[in-house]
């Protein structure tokens, strides 16, 4: 690990104003940082831990919903009642994330700004766009199994990691941030992370300096909530695909349906035409299929992960046959 | 070769030497304040202060702001129990209980958690009295090489409270119920992050039932 300076920071308006600062970076649970900077990947000059800022409140909103601290410990939101109780999809998709330990450390902000676990951003013997500006991508030709089959460019098919931000976009939660100038603004979570294009070095839409402060969610959706993870091994292991489904089935029928994906591209997906082909449907096979269909629309295999494109048609058939049976 | 092996002593450290006299822990607790002093004369970070309380004891350190808890309890306090695996939050050797929750100490730094408690694998036991999931590991044979087990105990027991505090896992069928009974499939769920090498597991769950029976 190179050397740095550390801080703490006194307020939250000090934080930004430290984060502006070019090799600045801002700590909270580290498990993503630390590891990335034990690497050499992530090589800040100066940490500023906000472990001590008054943001680790999980409150109720005035319209029925619920505003997340930036410092909420996942294992925390995945256990509040609230939660667990209006907003299952949320909680099954924290719990189906990393380990216990982690879950314990690890923070709501900061599981929204963990980089991808792609092999050759980890490896700096090999190039990476994303870890080093116009090197080039190993992926695309090299072993690219966990790697995006949408959204991606010809710069970087790396997936984003992460199961929380995937429930979150099927909850049309916002990101509360602030910036250096103390200017709070409220991000749609759709327009959080952003597709690689030519600059896969930046995953996010914030500017520099602006440090989220909190997640809202809004009242919880009607339905069945459902979050399913596919992975090589039962536990601990990222997500060649995940779905997080909202369905409210009204007498056999699809009334409104929300579907988002994980593991499958460089944010989580989610496709409005493939929710409005299941609604109106009985969600039978054919109308799954066709929901399918147009939520892989524009899908490129790359070799070793071809077989994300039918594995995420089988996980859509799996988790939407059980929610009819409940 | 670097600073640090210039000052390593010449001896030669057995295990008997450590189990009779905690040699080691003495002479590696009074090494690091000495690379501190080279990095900062090398233009390197400034020595921050924190007192962190481990198993009960305040220890008050000077610590390059690199050093991980792991390192700091291990390196600098002599608490070797903890173990050093992967050193990349993906083993669970390294797991220590902080103000009573798990974590692990590879990847946090120690400075993040002045004044704050720590608990590691040699503040379990009540003087000569095992703690209760230390025997049942030894009664299960729940280890073989041994590597793991500190972490996998420290992390058996912070499972426990979490537990019994209503915390779901992803195998919980109903999130929305407040108590979770500890199935064995709870239990391999819960202690996912904890890798044995040995592939102990079986023994592992079935010491871990047995000392969440006796704990209630």
């Amino acid at each position: 690990m190179k050397s740095f300076t550390y801080e703490r920071a006194r307020s939250t308006a000090h934080a930004a104003a430290a984060a502006s600062q070019p090799g600045v970076k801002i700590i909270a649970g580290g498990t993503n940082l630390l590891d990335l900077m034990k690497l050499q990947i992530e090589t800040p000059s100066t940490l500023v831990d906000i472990n001590h800022l008054p943001l680790d409140k999980v409150e109720e909103t005035t319209d029925g919903g619920l505003r997340i601290g930036a410092l909420v410990r996942n294992s925390d939101l995945a256990a509040d009642l609230r939660v667990r109780q209006h907003y299952g999809v949320l909680s099954r998709a924290l719990l189906a994330g990393a380990s216990a330990q982690l879950r314990n450390k690890a923070t709501t902000a900061g599981n929204l700004l963990q980089r991808t676990r792609c092999y050759y951003f980890y490896d700096i013997s090999k190039p990476c766009n994303k870890r080093v500006p116009g090197s080039g991508c190993s992926a695309l030709a090299g072993f690219n199994r966990i790697h995006a089959i949408l959204g991606g460019s010809d710069d970087c098919i790396a997936t984003h990691p992460s199961d929380m931000a995937v429930a979150m976009r099927a909850l049309d939660a916002e990101v509360e941030t602030i910036d250096r100038e103390g200017k709070t603004r409220r991000i749609p979570i759709a327009e959080f992370h952003r597709l690689p294009g030519n600059t896969p070095e930046v995953d996010s839409t914030l500017t520099p300096g602006e440090i989220v402060t909190a997640v809202t969610l809004p009242p919880p959706p009607p339905g069945t909530q459902v979050y399913r993870k596919v992975r090589d091994r039962a536990s601990y292991a990222f997500a060649p695909v995940s779905v997080a489904a909202i369905i409210d089935n009204v007498r056999g029928r699809v009334r409104s349906a929300r579907l988002a994906f994980g593991g499958l591209a460089p944010k989580p997906w989610r496709v409005a035409a493939a929710e409005q082909i299941l609604a109106n449907t009985a969600a039978d096979a054919r109308a799954i299929d066709a929901t399918a269909d147009a939520a892989l629309k524009g899908a490129r295999g790359f070799g070793a992960n071809d077989f994300k494109i039918p594995l995420t048609r089988r996980t859509l058939h799996g988790v939407l046959g059980e929610i009819a049976r409940t | 070769m670097n600073d640090d092996q210039h000052i390593l002593p010449t001896i030669e450290v057995t295990r008997r030497t450590v189990i009779e006299t905690g040699t080691t822990a003495l002479l590696l607790g009074a090494l690091p304040h000495v690379s501190v002093a080279a990095d900062a004369a090398q233009g390197g970070p400034c020595p921050i202060s924190a007192e962190l309380r481990v198993n009960g004891h305040p220890h008050k350190l000077v610590l390059d702001p690199r050093t991980t808890l792991l390192d700091a309890l291990r390196e600098h306090l002599g608490f070797t129990g903890t173990k050093k695996g992967c050193d990349h939050g993906q083993c669970g050797a390294c797991t220590v209980l902080v103000e009573g929750r798990r974590i692990n100490s590879c990847l946090t730094l120690a400075v993040m958690h002045d004044g704050q408690s720590v608990t590691t694998i040699e503040g379990l036991a009540s003087g000569e009295d095992l703690h209760p999931m230390q025997a049942a590991f030894i009664e299960y044979d729940g280890f073989q090489c041994g590597y793991c087990t500190s972490g996998q105990i420290c992390s058996a027991v912070g499972m426990l409270t979490e537990s019994r505090g209503g915390a779901p896992s992803y195998v919980t069928a109903d999130l929305t119920r407040p108590a979770v009974e500890l199935s064995d499939d709870e239990i391999r769920e819960r202690m996912s992050g904890n890798i044995c090498r040995c592939a102990a597991y079986p023994n592992i769950v079935a010491a871990i039932k047995e000392a969440a029976g006796k704990m209630t």
